[in-house]
């Protein structure tokens, strides 16, 4: 087993992966950029290293400086968490020639699966079933219009470097198809360097499904259930849960025996995970196979009760699987917010800075995987995820009575964030009912409302408000703000918020 | 102590006083049976009647902010007796402000001071978290002034430019 392994990231993650490492008996090495030193995952590592400036290029992104860290900290095994350099196959053989393990898959493996056009080739060898289109990119206006009248539209132009639905376009007729595909391409080029785009069949308002799978060296494969990931926004992901209101035990084993054939596939090593839209008819399709952890891999750790981290840690150690298939079993319902530093009422723009002030929730059922403290500022270089709360229970009814409650519990202060559209949807009879697919968060009308205050909640808030100027405003936190001039705009909450709240009055 | 406090539209009357760890607390003119421990700076522990609420409180770039659980509400308190009116939000003579709408790093100015923009035109671009964001004029006009420089960093509600 490994001795010291270097973590290669930053945030929620590289806490995640450290306290893996520490429960076990590894040391952890952080790494962190110049912005970085006061971060928690400094904070959590037994040894830390500066490798740079701000910009990710300068450091989490410089496989030479990484590998030097790796050298000289003597690890003997390097965690790339996920984003980053996670799905970078020139880092992985990097840390192959350079005899540090890479915990994850091999660099052929995510050759294989980085483009999503060589994905597609490979998956149509081994029967996989995939959306109908082309496998290939793009060569000519004509060869889309006439991919498109064969397959019909709508169509969903895709870069193949994808990611984060960048180079991506819905293209509803003929028509719209030039610009699309012009715009597709240059997105993806200024985006990733490659230009290539390809035709799949637009599947209207899917669900997006994903099997986790682990495999070891040995030749041993198995899937870990799925996880529903249909809430987005802007394609990002918002919630996600396992398991899947509407993938009962057949359609799982024959979607696990999908992914774990297309792992066989690939050659895959290591944790991976197999994504699939499926249609209103419950269809499935291969979509793509992400070759790293997922944010979202602790519902799965929940509902089956096994350490990811760990098990990527002993199989790149080259131990073989711990369990076979027939050992594995769902256990009860988990469901995970993603809490991002943005501002639901500006159109949920980034919101970094400091946080002046952090309750979290606790209790029953709860497990918060967070990057942040009270009193450290998030910075504007990196992405928004600020922490993860995931709630369990023995149903899907009392997992989502566990966030709720744990989401009333939570507070972050001197920041914006999402915390407030999760009580929204926790609370939105469609959501409750498992009636929602990729479009639910667009659709929903109370997403963007915003309106004036409602009586009960500007009654108690302003008697708070008095009584903490009496109070001195904590600290000279509040003070009587007569004729400030950040006051000309005094804005309301938006009404769906205190409409929620006269709701939770009248249930009390 | 007498407080006004603004809500949005709404205008409050906030009569307080605290003696010997006791609250007297009127709002508009009716007595509320209240009570609040300090728990920490920033958050307090409120009873209104027999009701709960852990209240939290915070100066934002946008003003002052109070949360009640996940709501949250901009507050302007008045103390009457340093009351000079209003503050009106500013027209100055049709020149408009180009506001920060987050904080972060002005990675482009799309324009040079003096040109002219219609209404909508991109001006500069601020980045944060991996998103970039174009600023728009809020008006058609002539750029009177930039306020910043590309690699300058913003916070929210920053005055970046000027538009006639």
């Amino acid at each position: 087993m490994f001795k010291k392994i270097l973590v290669a990231n930053r945030g929620e993650i590289a806490v995640r992966v450290m306290r893996a490492c520490h429960e076990i008996g590894i040391a952890a090495v952080a790494v962190y950029s110049e912005v970085d030193r006061p971060a928690l995952h400094v904070r959590h590592a037994d040894e830390a290293y500066p490798i740079g400036g701000a910009a990710s290029s300068e450091s989490y992104l410089n496989i030479e400086k990484i590998l030097d860290v790796a050298k000289r900290s003597g690890a003997d095994a390097i965690h790339p968490g996920y984003g980053f350099l996670s799905e970078n196959a020139r880092f992985a053989q990097s840390c192959a020639d350079s005899g540090v393990n890479f915990i994850g898959p091999t660099a052929a493996a995510m050759r294989a699966m980085g483009s999503k056009t060589k994905a597609r080739q490979s998956m149509e060898r081994a029967g996989v079933p995939f959306v109908p289109g082309t496998s290939r990119g793009l060569e000519s206006l004509q060869q889309a219009e006439e991919v498109s009248a064969r397959i019909g539209y709508p169509i969903m132009l895709k870069a193949a470097a994808g990611g984060g639905g960048k180079g991506m376009r819905l293209v509803h007729a003929r028509e719209e198809l030039k610009a699309a595909l012009e715009e597709a391409r240059s997105e993806a080029e200024r985006a990733f360097g490659d230009g290539e785009v390809y035709i799949e069949k637009a599947i209207i308002d899917p669900r997006h499904i994903e099997i986790q799978v682990l495999a070891d060296e040995h030749g041993n494969t198995v899937y870990l259930g799925e996880r529903e990931c249909s809430l987005q926004r802007r394609h990002q992901k918002v919630l996600e849960e396992a398991p899947s209101p509407v993938v009962d035990a057949d359609m799982r084993r024959r979607m696990g025996e999908v992914a774990v054939r297309v792992a066989h596939a690939a050659n895959y090593t290591n944790a991976g995970t197999v994504e699939f839209l499926v249609d209103q008819a419950k269809n499935f399709y291969f979509l793509e196979m992400n070759t790293r952890l997922q944010v979202e891999h602790p519902v799965t750790e929940l509902v089956t009760g096994l350490d990811l981290v760990q098990l990527q840690i002993r199989i790149a150690a080259g131990e073989p699987l711990p369990f076979a298939q027939e050992d594995l079993s769902i256990r009860g319902h988990a469901i995970e917010c993603r809490i991002y530093a943005e501002d639901p009422e500006n159109n949920y723009m980034p919101s970094p800075g400091k946080i002046t002030s952090l309750a979290e929730p606790g209790g029953p059922g709860i497990r918060i995987d967070s990057g942040i403290y009270e009193g450290w500022t998030v910075p504007m270089d990196y992405d928004p995820l600020l922490a993860k709360l995931i709630g369990h229970g023995s149903s899907r009814e009392q997992a989502i009575g566990r966030l709720s409650r744990a989401i009333s519990e939570y507070f972050v202060g001197g920041i914006k964030t999402n915390l407030a559209l999760f009580r929204r949807i926790l609370a939105d009879p469609d959501y409750n009912a498992g009636r929602f697919d990729t479009g639910f968060l667009d659709r929903k009308p109370w997403r963007k409302e915003t309106a004036c205050a409602s009586e009960g909640i500007g009654e108690v808030a302003a008697i708070a408000a008095g009584m903490f100027t009496v109070f001195g405003g904590g600290n000279g936190e509040a003070r009587v703000a007569a004729n400030s001039p950040a006051n000309q705009s005094v804005q309301a909450a938006s009404s769906w918020k205190v409409a929620g709240r006269r709701e939770a009055l009248r249930g009390a | 102590m007498i407080y006004e406090i603004a809500i949005g539209e709404k205008n409050y009357r906030l009569e307080l006083d605290r003696a010997s760890g006791q609250w007297s607390c009127r709002l508009d003119g009716r007595s509320v049976e209240a009570d609040a421990v300090l728990i920490r700076p920033g958050t307090l522990s409120l009873r209104l009647a027999n009701m709960c609420y852990e209240v939290n409180y915070e100066r934002l770039a946008g003003g002052l902010r109070v949360w009640i659980g996940q709501d949250s509400v901009n507050v302007e308190i008045r103390d009457p007796r340093s009351l000079r009116g209003r503050s009106r939000p500013g027209d100055e003579h049709g020149v408009k402000k180009l506001i920060a709408p987050m904080p972060g790093k002005v990675v482009r100015i799309l324009v040079e001071q003096g040109a002219q923009v219609e209404a909508g035109a991109g001006i500069l671009v601020v980045e944060a978290m991996k998103m970039q964001n174009e600023v728009k004029s809020p008006k058609k006009g002539r750029v009177q002034k930039l306020l910043v420089r590309q690699g300058a960093t913003v916070n929210a509600g920053d005055v970046l430019a000027m538009v006639e």
